[in-house]
């Protein structure tokens, strides 16, 4: 949110057409006119206009499903429009590959890297246009120094002879960007390029983009994170089911205004109504801790408590112990100390399936990974989690007329929209999947819910939707234990926060009085103390546990 | 739903269409470039069923591949890759025959005798099997590596085992367990074939209907096809993902061991001898592939392998070599394979536009959908 220096592109030492770019009418780099994509049966971009002027960045917002990815396949030619016309440089082309695409110098980094671990950097840069001498032999030298010079221009720290297995998840978007940067590429579509990085990650990727910018490349930014999306544009368009509703002016426009813009409604709120938090402990930790694979801890000296009706929020920066958490609460951890009770009993070394059958449901961070089945059906994804219980089964064998049924419940009573529960969960959009997850580990009267990023990628209608459910089960004494990495949600949602750092639990906050900003330094470990710590009893863990990790 | 379900049908029925007119197509080829004529080859082929003792043979052997694909099967649900059916089956096939044929079984009623042996031959399959399970739940040995060694030492331990002096006598140039004697085998159904029918294909059915439940309507099924599709989702669903690696490897062990059940009860010599059939672990492998660990795709799929093997011997009367069969099974594999994976994509992507198309024109009628 740093960057309000020069939003125009047309930035001190901008070669190209930076001269009075946002007076004087030039020729835009690329310009999508009327791009129209049908699919059978549905219409996935219609009469899209969209252009974006040559050394800026321009970013292009919407949600999941709103057409961002149809519309840069059709501009780096993986398939072709069904109307419309393409211009780059104001010169009109057709694109029957991604050949065609890159030969006028587009590059397309997707959000999920495309390296070979097992090979170096430089090996993953020329894959498929190896520099060879007449002989067909590898000219490593040539390939290497080309690397290192495209590198050093645009500042993009990386070692070409590292293996790419050893780099972090930074270096190999750098990478991804070298390799489409040494094939000439001077339009660079970014798909999502933030949505693995970590904060300092995507500060150092914007160095690197604004870089790029001054050297007179032009960027298309791809992404639906608001914060970072105004951060980084000179130019926003927003798309909204297949279709550009407007530019909006990253100087002055507001997250809520681009979501409203997005979404076409009034955003949804999180918040939650008077306090139903009661004096009875449901998940209490002490002293947890655990390590990975190499004996480093991940968690240490975790202690909390969590009544019933009441949302403990848990907010840090990724990686900071979060999963490990969730992963000790279900019992896919092994502790290396400190016990787990639910509802009083000790659960330290129940099983999974134990847990889940004394009460706790499970919405996990990766629907794709843990939540569901793909290629099961919806009625089988009821099962999922509870195939020991019923409706779903007597133990031994399913019920299936009893599950079906009860999935039609989910469906009604969850709104999860679909034509009916034979259909495959791969079918469903986001939103729908996670609902379908939510109404599933809410039945069979749970006593505490792991919420881990309960709205992650799902439209503003089901995350409503889910606030909603969340809100009447802590009305209904549940606890529920909130993760997540929009600091709005968890701070409208929570009764109290607490941070995570390191594998450590280091401060309480009041979500009434905290602002995200004071959440913010906490999580990267510059701030204070939290505003009411040195914390509830149940969190004298508080900052001396940090003194036991060695990083 | 009726006309999804036609679609259902129809796309489900083209992947075995398409590979086999495609495997058709190239044999014709591969014929005409060999300089024969395909007619007389496929002519001698069908030819060869005119005998009806040859597909009774062809039934029988069904029978055998179909137990194998299905041991096969389980562990291919649960993404286990048990090439060591084979080993088991042997192992299986001789310390059961080396038991029904042992002489303190002669006093016990046929019927304790019979369910005695298939007891033996299970068990001893899930011990081999069992094997590798249980280095791969607690050492995380990787199953194929271990499947395949253990085949190798089943092979040795066979060869060990298999001598005069210890579980084999000499009969004549061969050395084989002691015969089972009269009232431990299961009488075959004389269908006026010549060949009789191996009564074990009721066993054989009996397998696939337990498979099918197992997998459609048991919790434990529902486990191992969870973990098949999705190990993560499988985990923080509860299920105990070692426990159900450890448990598929011991059923399709059992099953496994039941593969020579049919040639040792319901076959002429009652006993495991160096003729035994080897190598039909090998072929449930392919069969299971074919068959898409289906219990009645493989019905299909085991029948078709057996039909086709036994007409190679026509071959030979029209001079042509009769490995064309083997190369014929194999496209055949290689092409299902292939087709079930873009009909497969297929399936999915017309689905996923359906739902979409639904849901649209729900929307319109005020968010109902059809």
């Amino acid at each position: 949110m740093s960057s309000s220096e020069s939003p125009t592109g047309a930035g001190p030492g901008t070669s190209g057409g930076g001269a009075g770019a946002t007076v004087v009418p030039e020729v835009p780099a690329v310009r999508l006119s009327g791009i129209t994509k049908r699919f059978p049966g549905v219409v996935a971009n219609s009469d899209i206009t969209f252009s974006v002027r040559g050394g800026t960045v321009h970013a292009l917002v919407g949600e999941n499903g709103a057409g961002k990815s149809t519309l840069m396949k059709t501009l780096y030619g993986m398939h072709q429009p069904d109307e419309g016309t393409i211009e780059i440089e104001g010169r009109r082309v057709t694109f029957a590959s991604p050949a065609d695409a890159i030969a006028v110098g587009i590059g397309m980094v997707h959000q999920h890297f495309m390296l070979a671990d097992n090979l170096t950097v430089w090996e993953n840069i020329v894959l498929g246009s190896e520099p060879a001498s007449g002989l067909g032999v590898l000219r490593t030298r040539d390939a290497i120094d080309k690397i290192n010079d495209i590198a050093a221009r645009y500042g993009l720290g990386v070692d070409p002879r590292a293996l790419v297995e050893n780099l972090g998840v930074g270096a190999r978007q750098r990478v991804e960007i070298l390799k489409v940067l040494y094939r000439g590429a001077k339009i660079l579509i970014l798909d999502e390029p933030t949505a693995v990085l970590v904060p300092q990650e995507v500060d150092e990727l914007f160095d690197n983009l604004r870089e790029l910018k001054s050297e007179g490349l032009t960027i298309v930014f791809i992404s639906h994170k608001l914060d970072e999306v105004r951060a980084i544009a000179d130019e926003i368009t927003v798309i909204r089911r297949g279709t550009t509703v407007g530019t909006a002016d990253p100087k002055t426009v507001t997250n809520r205004q681009l979501a409203e813009m997005m979404v076409g409604s009034e955003l949804p709120t999180p918040e939650l109504r008077e306090s139903t938090v009661t004096d009875r402990a449901v998940l209490e930790l002490a002293g947890v801790g655990s390590v990975d694979a190499d004996g480093r801890a991940v968690l240490s000296d975790v202690s909390l408590t969590i009544h019933a009706g009441e949302i403990l929020g848990i907010a840090g920066v990724e990686g900071n112990g979060q999963a490990e958490l969730v992963d000790a609460i279900m019992g896919i951890r092994t502790l290396s100390a400190g016990s787990v009770h639910l509802q009083g009993a000790d659960i330290t070394h129940r099983s999974t399936l134990a847990r889940r059958e004394a009460g706790i449901g499970f919405i996990p961070e990766d629907r794709h990974r843990q939540g569901l089945i793909l290629e099961g059906s919806l009625w089988e994804n009821r099962i999922l989690g509870h195939q020991t219980r019923a409706p779903s089964s007597n133990g031994w064998l399913l019920t299936r007329a009893a599950a079906r049924a009860d999935t039609r419940r989910i469906v009604d009573q969850f709104d999860v929209r679909t034509p009916g529960i034979e259909v495959k969960a791969s079918s469903l959009s986001g939103g729908n999947q996670q609902k379908l997850i939510v109404g599933r580990e809410m039945s069979g009267e749970p006593v505490l819910l792991i919420a881990s990023h309960p709205t992650r990628g799902v439209d503003v209608g089901a995350q409503a939707a889910i606030w909603e459910h969340l809100r009447e089960a802590r009305a209904n004494g549940l606890a529920v234990l909130l993760i997540s990495a929009d600091l709005e949600e968890l701070i409208g949602m929570s009764d109290a926060i607490t941070v995570i750092l390191r594998g450590s639990l280091v401060g309480r906050y009041d979500p009434r009085h905290v602002t995200p900003e004071q959440l913010g330094s906490a999580m990267t470990g510059a701030g204070g103390e939290g505003l009411d710590a040195p914390a509830g009893p149940d969190l004298e863990a508080g900052n001396e546990a940090e003194t036991r990790v060695e990083p | 739903m009726g006309r999804s379900g036609v679609r259902r049908i129809l796309l489900g029925a083209a992947a075995p269409v398409t590979a086999l007119v495609g495997a058709a197509i190239i044999i014709v080829l591969l014929l005409l470039a060999t300089g024969h004529n395909p007619f007389s080859a496929f002519e001698a082929m069908g030819g060869a069923y005119s005998d009806p003792g040859v597909v009774t043979g062809a039934i029988n052997q069904t029978t055998v591949f179909y137990l194998s694909a299905v041991a096969v099967a389980i562990g291919f649900k649960m993404n286990l890759f048990n090439i060591g059916v084979d080993g088991q089956y042997r192992l299986a096939a001789m310390l059961a025959a080396a038991f029904a044929g042992a002489t303190f079984m002669s006093s016990l009623p046929g019927f304790l005798r019979i369910i005695l042996t298939l007891l033996v031959a299970m068990v001893v399959g899930a011990i081999w099997a069992g094997i590798a399970g249980w280095l791969r739940v607690t050492r995380g040995v990787s199953e194929v590596i271990s499947t395949i060694m253990l085949n190798s030492i089943a092979t040795a331990l066979i060869a060990y085992l298999l001598t005069p002096d210890r579980l084999a006598i000499l009969q004549g140039q061969n050395v084989s367990t002691r015969p089972i004697t009269a009232g431990g085998q299961v009488p075959n159904i004389n269908i006026g074939t010549g060949t009789p029918l191996f009564s074990l294909i009721l066993l054989a059915a009996l397998v696939g209907i337990a498979y099918w439940f197992l997998l459609n309507r048991t919790v434990f099924g529902f486990s191992i096809k969870a973990t098949g599709l999705s190990e993560t989702a499988a985990v923080a669903s509860g299920i105990s993902v070692k426990k159900m690696m450890f448990s598929a490897m011991l059923i399709s062990g059992a099953v496994a061991g039941l593969v020579g059940m049919p040639e040792l009860l319901n076959g002429l010599s009652g006993s495991y001898s160096l003729n035994f059939q080897t190598g039909i672990g090998f072929t449930g492998i392919a069969i299971a592939l074919l068959g898409r660990n289906h219990p009645v795709g493989i019905v299909f799929a085991s029948a078709l392998w057996s039909f086709l093997a036994s007409s190679s011997n026509a071959l030979q009367s029209v001079n042509v070599p009769k490995e064309l069969v083997t190369i014929m099974q194999g496209i055949i594999v290689l092409l299902v394979v292939i087709a079930y994976e873009i009909v497969r994509r297929a399936r999915i992507s017309l689905e996923q536009r359906d739902v979409a198309r639904q849901l649209a024109v729900g929307a319109d009628r005020e968010g109902v959908p059809a």
